[in-house]
């Protein structure tokens, strides 16, 4: 049984009768101890969908799902205070920004325990000990010293580690990690993976890692599931996604990399910009800007067609054409 | 200085540029200094393309203040266009002002929400030129057809275009005054992949039109592999290496490019670097460790590199012209590439 299992996630904002779906039927699931990545680029739904997961979607945006399970316990039928407890303590997540994730007027040491202290409880000598082997847990050196630091006294990365224990304070079985890198330097975004990837092995926890940077998902992630416009277009095995993608989507997004167009002229780029609130079209999402489009994609939008763990949302996926090319 | 003349070709030479900040580290306590930009030297020739690499702290952003003549150097010269900044009289740095424009990272942020899109093309005309107004607005829709802009769009709000637009618009705001130099600082790093390739495919388009000069600042090495010539490789305010861009990318003589080139996430298996994950943080450019300045998270570091403080030079083993700050620069070109 898959400990984390969305069925039909929906996120809808604006008025009921013409509703903007920031998060349109998405439905995945992850394993215990499996990375699963969430790759697309801004206005994709993928920061929507991991708030929606957290329940930190405030009214006025709805959220809806067919089924929205963790750990074979259903979460739609929660109550409250059941569903608060679980979250940060079972569900853990990471954010993008660590400078502005940290409250600055307290303490690392504070902030820790505030975690330690709601969801476990405990004296103070016990809550400090906790932070100091959660502290030493990232890999923070100087542990003691950085117990009394306030967040503007760390760096970029420090601040960021600080972020990791304190989601791993409570032995989450599963972390949410929206762009855990993205604004560090690369050769901390590289400690900070490999961190993140110790942390997940040793205690086994599922991941869902959210990032614009299909490099990030290569070295990290199983499965991985891509997103564009509030939909998912694809889902597939991680290697076998960057050798042969079948959906026209990933097929560009891969080809636009600078490191795929090395001795090139011009870099293979796709025309366009993600469709806006206002501006989705009423066939294939993609239509528009994708290379391979047929009047059948602009009057009809495709549904997500595939076994389980290798889906693709086109009607000329890209494995079918080759095939019928070289007959 | 007794150098040889200068190319024609060559639009930009800095040597031995410094700026270096006073910073209080509190009531009575002594002022210390920080360095954040120490002895660069470079030269850029026309039509081609000198990126800048390091990771926040590294200088990157303060040598653009000076290049851009935003701040005076604290020492060294700088010469644009043959003629030395420094000894410029008020009417000469006004005239090479024109000749170097800037690209900011953000394009959220360099455009003023107030001005209409054909206003902010044609203010560095109506300030810097004698034209008249329906000139300034043909220019101004002549460029915006060039960067892949609308015409409708020149009486549009910045805040009516998506992000790789704003940037279009930004770069065609510093191409107005037909420039000599562009200084880019990390021009594409705000935008999606897609919208990404769009940017620097635009802005190699107008390079080959024009032969503009970019001077390209970028933490994004995968980015800097496609479109610089040369690359300089910063670290905590130096040099630390110098080279044309293949020479850098398959040969890399610095510890630091090494470890640059191994955190780069990469998506083929068959070319994924060994991952060698560097330990520790750029150190405080207040207390910058003594010899080498990257020593302390250096895998291949010795007793002689906490000592004495590397030099740029170029490697005696003759395989290159590009300039390194490290005492095994020749024994770590031998490694295989990471």
């Amino acid at each position: 049984m898959a400990l984390l299992d969305v069925q039909d996630l929906t996120v809808e904002f604006g008025p009921e009768a013409s509703p903007f779906k920031a998060v349109d039927g998405v439905s995945f699931a992850v394993d215990a101890g499996e990375v699963v990545g969430i790759v697309g680029e801004s206005g994709s739904g993928k920061s929507v969908t991991a708030l929606a997961l957290m329940g930190l979607v405030d009214a006025p945006g709805r959220v809806r799902a067919s089924r929205l399970a963790f750990d074979g316990r259903d979460v739609l039928a929660m109550r409250e205070r059941e569903r608060r407890a679980m979250l940060g303590r079972d569900i853990a997540m990471i954010f993008q920004d660590p400078m502005s994730s940290l409250n600055p007027c307290f303490t690392v040491e504070h902030q820790l325990a505030e975690t330690l202290r709601i969801h476990e409880g405990g004296s103070r000598r016990a809550l400090r000990a906790r932070a100091l082997e959660l502290l030493r847990a990232v890999e923070i050196p100087d542990a003691e010293r950085r117990l009394e630091a306030y967040p503007h006294q760390l760096s970029g990365g420090m601040s960021q580690r600080v972020m990791v224990a304190m989601a791993i304070a409570c032995n989450p079985r599963l972390l949410i990690a929206d762009e855990p890198t993205t604004a560090l330097d690369v050769t901390i975004q590289a400690q900070m993976l490999a961190l993140l990837l110790k942390l997940q092995r040793e205690r086994g926890m599922g991941m869902v890692l959210i990032t614009h940077d299909l490099g990030v998902v290569a070295e990290v992630a199983r499965r991985v599931m891509v997103m564009y416009a509030g939909q998912v277009v694809e889902t597939a095995p991680v290697p076998d996604i960057f050798a042969a993608p079948h959906h026209p989507y990933t097929e560009a997004l891969l080809a636009a990399l600078p490191e795929h167009n090395i001795g090139r002229r011009r870099l293979r780029s796709m025309p366009g910009v993600v469709p806006g609130a206002l501006d989705r079209p009423s066939g294939c999402l993609l239509a528009p800007r994708c290379a391979y489009a047929q009047p059948r994609c602009v009057a009809q939008r495709p549904a997500l067609d595939g076994v389980e763990g290798a889906q693709v949302r086109c009607f000329f996926p890209l494995r079918s054409r080759a095939v019928e090319t070289t007959r | 200085m007794s150098a040889a003349p200068p190319s024609p070709a060559v639009v930009l030479a800095a040597e031995g540029l410094a700026r270096h900040y006073t910073v209080s580290l509190g009531f009575l306590r002594p002022k210390a200094t920080v360095r954040a930009v120490d002895g660069v030297s470079f030269t850029l020739e026309r039509g081609r393309t000198l990126a800048v690499v390091g990771e926040s702290g590294c200088g990157k952003s303060t040598l653009a203040r000076q290049v851009t003549m935003i701040e005076p150097p604290t020492a060294g010269t700088l010469r644009i266009g043959g003629l030395d900044v420094a000894h410029a009289d008020t009417a000469a740095r006004r005239a090479l002002r024109r000749q170097v424009q800037m690209v900011f990272q953000n394009p959220f942020a360099s455009l003023n929400p107030r001005k209409k899109i054909g206003h902010a093309l044609e203010e560095p005309l109506a300030i810097n030129t004698s034209l008249g107004r329906a000139e300034r607005e043909e220019r101004a829709r002549a460029m915006m057809a060039r960067v892949g802009l609308r015409p409708e769009h020149h009486q549009r709000y910045p805040h009516m275009f998506s992000g790789g637009q704003r940037q279009r618009i930004a770069i065609a705001r510093a191409l107005m005054l037909q420039p000599d130099i562009v200084v880019a600082d990390e021009p594409v790093s705000a935008l999606d992949v897609s919208i990404q390739a769009q940017v620097l495919n635009l802005l190699m388009d107008l390079q080959e039109e024009t032969r503009v000069a970019y001077v390209f600042i970028s933490h994004n090495l995968a980015v800097v592999e496609l479109i610089a010539d040369d690359v300089l490789v910063m670290y905590l305010g130096k040099v630390v290496e110098h080279a044309a861009k293949r020479e850098l990318f398959d040969r890399p003589r610095h510890p630091y490019t090494r470890a640059l080139l191994a955190s780069t996430p990469r998506i083929d298996r068959a070319a994924r670097r060994q991952r060698q994950v560097l330990g520790g943080e750029l150190p405080s450019p207040l207390h910058p460790p003594p010899g080498c300045a990257f020593h302390k998270r250096c895998p291949h570091a010795q007793a002689r590199c906490a000592a004495e403080v590397p030099l740029l030079r170029t490697p005696e083993d003759g395989l290159t012209s590009g300039r390194v700050a490290c005492h095994f620069a020749e024994a770590i070109a031998k490694l295989p590439a990471p």
